[in-house]
């Protein structure tokens, strides 16, 4: 089941698409933060009471970005062509864009948190 | 044709002498100019962005020399606001991002194998635009009518006629100008690194510099745009008194901030990446092995492209904004540290790897990295929000944005003007005039820059025309002062350096023994960029690839001819770099020279109200525009071409594999950017007042809005259905809903505007009507351009330059409405909906 769903995973398509789909995530979940927080503390001069959709929409954006790392860490592996993987053949170029998306999915991982984490710690608008 | 076909000389010989034809310049006094080129316009351009540095610099030394001691008069508060304004802008807008545009323009087809960019007449519209506004925002100074705001124009007192004058206009109006070009320059760049890459040269072996290329130009487009927005929201204010930024009627001062630091910060990124993408070139050349860590490389590029949006607040810490939001960027501002330090370990790490040659383009890019990493540690101190506070506005943070700036652009430029030039007039520059000028400017810089940190924080506020004696900075000011000449001496000895290149003799091909494809430029320059159009197998294809300067050379890889004499390079796919056309660009002309300047009459005339003049040049523009474009997307006389090999390539392409369609694709990009700018507006005005719209506006009311939407809609709906008659052979039909399909596009306007302006919206009362009129008119505007696009399609197909099989003509215009209904439909819901459920 498991190994099906590796191949299967294997002969995606990667593009230049799917290598920004982390930090595109991270990119909706700072920009809906910022507006939440500002449309918030503007309108109602207070912070939500309990912020339970934020964190629903933050763990959703972790998700997002964990599966688009999960999948390229498997087409990072795809075997292929004999190292250093820097030829002009289908399985590096897949490797290589696969690598950089997992890359990105990490960053982009840590960007969602530290966006999150001033929501734990600050109660108020001021 | 096969390859031992170029074992004959008298064929090869054929062949070079076809190609110098169809590449031959345009010469003459006056007609050399009209060259499109791009080693030449990329040589202007470059030239140009120079200059306007050289200019800035002057300005700087009247500045510092007026600083040197306490008290002083040399200049007049009035001077000394323009001086220091017009200085930031040219750096910024002169110099930095256009130099960026310029060395790729000359570099890019070099290092894809490609004979030139894209679109060659779109990189001289650019140049020549650039020109004129850079001419046009520079010369003010000297009638002493120079913008006078600060480089980010910080409203109310820039917006208020009565406090400033002609000044402010020249800022927006020259600088918008500038900053159309450099979206068209963008535009460009992107389509040829992703469309015009040599067969095989995959995504994975994309020279480093393409790659920074790429994220720097997707950065323009999302960037400049909200700029554009805001200055043509500040214009609206100051030339008829629209008040988006006039507190006391409900505009708000913040708006522009927001809009103009959505740019300002991604823009430091912006004219940084470039200076560590020609580090990545350069670096492995003198380390003589291939760069370590590419995929790092290419992760911090695009990393830093995205965290870099997520800063633009940490300029406004001091403005009272809710400290949740504050955290929030300071959070990403923490961030952006790790694929900066990413990049620069993948450099360091490279070096020590090799065997390093301590070359003089080397030594620039060790010293301007120690620089950067100083103003970097600065910058983490005021990127706390608490120092921040104390820290700004005084001379504490011109010392950190100087040092930022000199060790992120201008001395890597000088490291890449060692390094390249070589390869643009292939000669060496002197070694010991360069490492002169190096320990000069380096001393220089820290002198003058290093003690503004204790002038600062003893509390000297930046943007001083003087001080007093008793603060006790007088001796700091005179270091800065003796600096800054010192500074001026290196960088003249840099230009004594240039001017003495002519009497040098020329050095030998690739003089660095370098490893990527720009350096299959030969010394004695020939103008068709590469001989033959190589397929690449590794990163670094003249270190790896067996025999290959000599294949290049001898025409054995693709297209090594000009049989029809026209000038030509192969497109290719984008993720695999599959061949995919021969695609025919455009050569020399006026058309360029001619819309450059006729869109820019419509920026100067409108400077000095001179509005019916401005008017007539947008009509030239568009007259010219529409010549020009005439002349592209035209059917090839055979449909298919030898390019060697047995390969045989189509010399027409449309949709989505073709570069026009891209162009127009990411065209539309920065369109919508611009226009989510203006949305941005309308919603930010409704955080800021308790009830918006205000309960007295009734206005524009339901009913017109959601017409103007079913219209564009029709008008839309018919353009698609025109495309699918089109592909199948159908002209009649074709034409008919073109023709309808521009008519709704017309119809489109006065129903866009009947609402606020039936509801009698006066847009000069209140922030409210003011952006109900920007996004309406800004829509009606679209769908007038729409109608346009239609109307030419019609065209195009009575005159038979549109059929079934050549069919881009309508693929792009289709393109162009999907945009369009997608603005209409956030414009009139917005405009209509909102205010019913607000
Ligand atoms: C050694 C060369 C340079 C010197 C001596 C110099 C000097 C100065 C001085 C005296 C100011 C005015 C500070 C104030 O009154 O607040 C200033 C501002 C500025 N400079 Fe430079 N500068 C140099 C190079 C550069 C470069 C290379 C750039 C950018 C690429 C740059 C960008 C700016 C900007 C953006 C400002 C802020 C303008 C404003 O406050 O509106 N400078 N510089
Ligand atoms: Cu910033």
């Amino acid at each position: 089941m498991i190994r099906k769903l590796h191949s299967h995973i294997g002969s995606l398509q990667a593009t230049l698409w799917t290598l920004i789909v982390a930090p595109t995530t991270w990119a909706v979940h700072f920009l809906f933060s910022y507006l939440w927080a500002a449309v918030y503390c503007a309108k109602t001069g207070q912070f939500a009471e309990e912020p339970l959709v934020y964190w629903v929409g933050t763990g959703l954006a972790l998700l997002v970005i964990a599966i688009s790392g999960y999948i390229a860490v498997i087409q990072s592996r795809v075997p292929g062509d004999p190292a250093p993987h820097e030829h002009s053949t289908e399985s590096d170029r897949l490797r290589f864009i696969a690598y950089s998306t997992m890359l990105l999915a990490g960053l982009s991982f840590i960007g969602v948190i530290f966006t999150a984490a001033p929501v734990l710690i600050l109660e108020d608008c001021r | 044709m096969s390859l031992h076909d170029q074992d004959d000389l008298a064929l090869r010989h054929a062949q070079e002498e076809r190609l110098r034809a169809a590449w031959e310049p345009p010469r003459g006094l006056f007609l050399r100019w009209t060259d499109t080129n791009n080693n030449r316009v990329g040589v202007w351009y470059t030239l140009t962005a120079f200059g306007f540095m050289l200019f800035a610099g002057v300005l700087a030394l009247i500045m510092r020399t007026q600083l040197a001691v306490p008290d002083n008069d040399l200049v007049s508060p009035a001077t000394f606001n323009q001086l220091f304004t017009l200085h930031g802008s040219a750096m910024m807008f002169l110099f930095a991002v256009p130099m960026f545009e310029a060395v790729s323009i000359i570099l890019l087809p070099q290092l894809l194998g490609a004979r030139d960019l894209p679109f060659p007449r779109l990189s001289a519209f650019g140049y020549w635009s650039f020109l004129l506004g850079g001419v046009f925002v520079l010369g003010s100074i000297f009638f002493n009518v120079a913008p006078d705001g600060g480089w980010f124009m910080y409203p109310p007192f820039t917006t208020r006629t009565d406090l400033s004058g002609l000044g402010a206009d020249i800022w927006m109006l020259g600088l918008s100008f500038i900053e159309v070009s450099s979206v068209a320059a963008a535009v460009e760049l992107i389509v040829g690194i992703l469309k015009f890459r040599p067969p095989g040269m995959r995504l994975n072996l994309m020279p480093l510099y393409a790659w920074y290329i790429l994220v720097v130009a997707v950065m323009i487009l999302f960037a400049f745009p909200p700029l554009i927005a805001g200055d043509l929201l500040f214009e609206m204010e100051r030339l008829l008194g629209w008040p988006f930024f006039d507190a006391s009627k409900g505009g708000d001062p913040l708006l522009w901030q927001h809009l103009f630091w959505i740019f300002g910060h991604p823009e430091v990124y912006i004219i940084f990446l470039p200076s560590i993408a020609l580090f990545a070139m350069l670096v492995p050349t003198f380390s003589q092995r291939h760069l370590l860590g590419y995929p790092y490389i290419v992760l911090a590029a695009v990393g830093t492209a995205f965290l870099s949006f997520g800063l633009w607040v940490h300029h406004m810490f001091a403005t009272g904004l809710p400290k949740i939001s504050l955290a929030f960027f300071s959070a990403a501002s923490q961030a952006v540290v790790i694929p900066t330090g990413v990049q620069i370990f993948a450099l360091i790490a490279t070096i020590a790897a090799g065997r390093v040659i301590f070359s003089t383009p080397m030594l620039y890019a060790t010293g301007s990295l120690a620089i950067f990493v100083i103003g970097g540690l600065t910058g983490v101190m005021v990127a706390i929000v608490p120092f921040d506070w104390q820290a700004h506005d005084t001379y504490f943070v011109v010392a950190h944005l100087h040092y930022v700036l000199i060790g992120g652009t201008l001395l890597p430029l000088i490291a890449g003007l060692y390094y390249y030039w070589p390869l643009i007039t292939g000669k060496k520059l002197s070694d010991k005039l360069g490492r002169t000028a190096f320990w000069i400017m380096f001393a220089g810089a820290n002198l003058t820059f290093f003690p503004m940190h204790f002038s600062g924080l003893l509390g000297m506020p930046r943007r001083v025309v003087t001080y007093s004696a008793e603060l006790g900075i007088g001796w700091l000011n005179m270091l800065s002062t003796a600096g800054s000449y010192v500074f001026a001496a290196g960088m003249l000895v840099v230009v004594v350096d240039l001017c003495l290149s002519p009497r040098r003799a020329k050095a030998a091909r690739n003089p660095w023994n370098a490893g990527t494809l720009e350096w299959l430029a030969l010394p004695e320059d020939e103008n068709w960029g590469i001989r033959s159009v190589p397929l690449i197998e590794t990163r670094y294809p003249i270190w790896d690839q067996p025999d290959f300067m000599r294949k290049v050379d001898e025409g054995r890889f693709f297209l090594p001819d000009a049989e029809e004499g026209r000038r030509e390079t192969i497109s290719t796919t984008v993720l695999d770099a599959r061949p995919l056309a021969v695609v025919r660009l455009g050569g020399p002309s006026w058309l360029p020279m001619m819309t450059a300047f006729a869109l820019g009459g419509v920026f100067i005339f409108t400077t000095y109200h001179l509005y019916w003049a401005a008017l007539a040049s947008g009509f030239l523009t568009l007259a010219v525009t529409l010549r020009w474009l005439w002349t592209t997307a035209e059917i090839p006389e055979k449909p298919l071409k030898p390019i060697g090999h047995g390969l045989e390539l189509p010399l027409y392409i449309s949709g989505p594999q073709a570069p026009g369609w891209w162009a127009m694709f990411i065209t539309m990009i920065a369109d919508a950017t611009a226009f989510s700018g203006l949305v941005f507006g309308y919603y930010f005005f409704w955080t800021i007042h308790p009830e918006f719209p205000p309960p007295w506006a009734d206005g524009p009311g339901l009913g017109w809005p959601m017409i103007a939407l079913a219209i564009t809609l029709a008008g839309w709906v018919a353009t698609i259905m025109a495309r699918t008659m089109n592909k199948r052979d159908a002209a009649l039909p074709t034409r008919l809903l073109l023709g309808a399909a521009g008519l709704l596009s017309v119809l489109a306007i006065p129903a866009g505007l009947a609402g606020p302006w039936l509801s009698g919206l006066d847009p000069t009362a209140h922030s409210y009507p003011a952006i109900v009129w920007t996004l309406a008119i800004w829509t009606v505007a679209h769908s007038g351009v729409g109608a346009i696009a239609q109307f030419y399609a019609l065209a195009r197909s009575l005159a038979g330059r549109m059929t079934a099989q050549y069919d881009a003509d309508i693929r792009n215009v289709t393109l162009y409405h999907h945009f369009m209904v997608f603005t209409a439909i956030v414009t009139w819901c917005t405009l209509g909906l909102f205010p019913e459920v607000a």
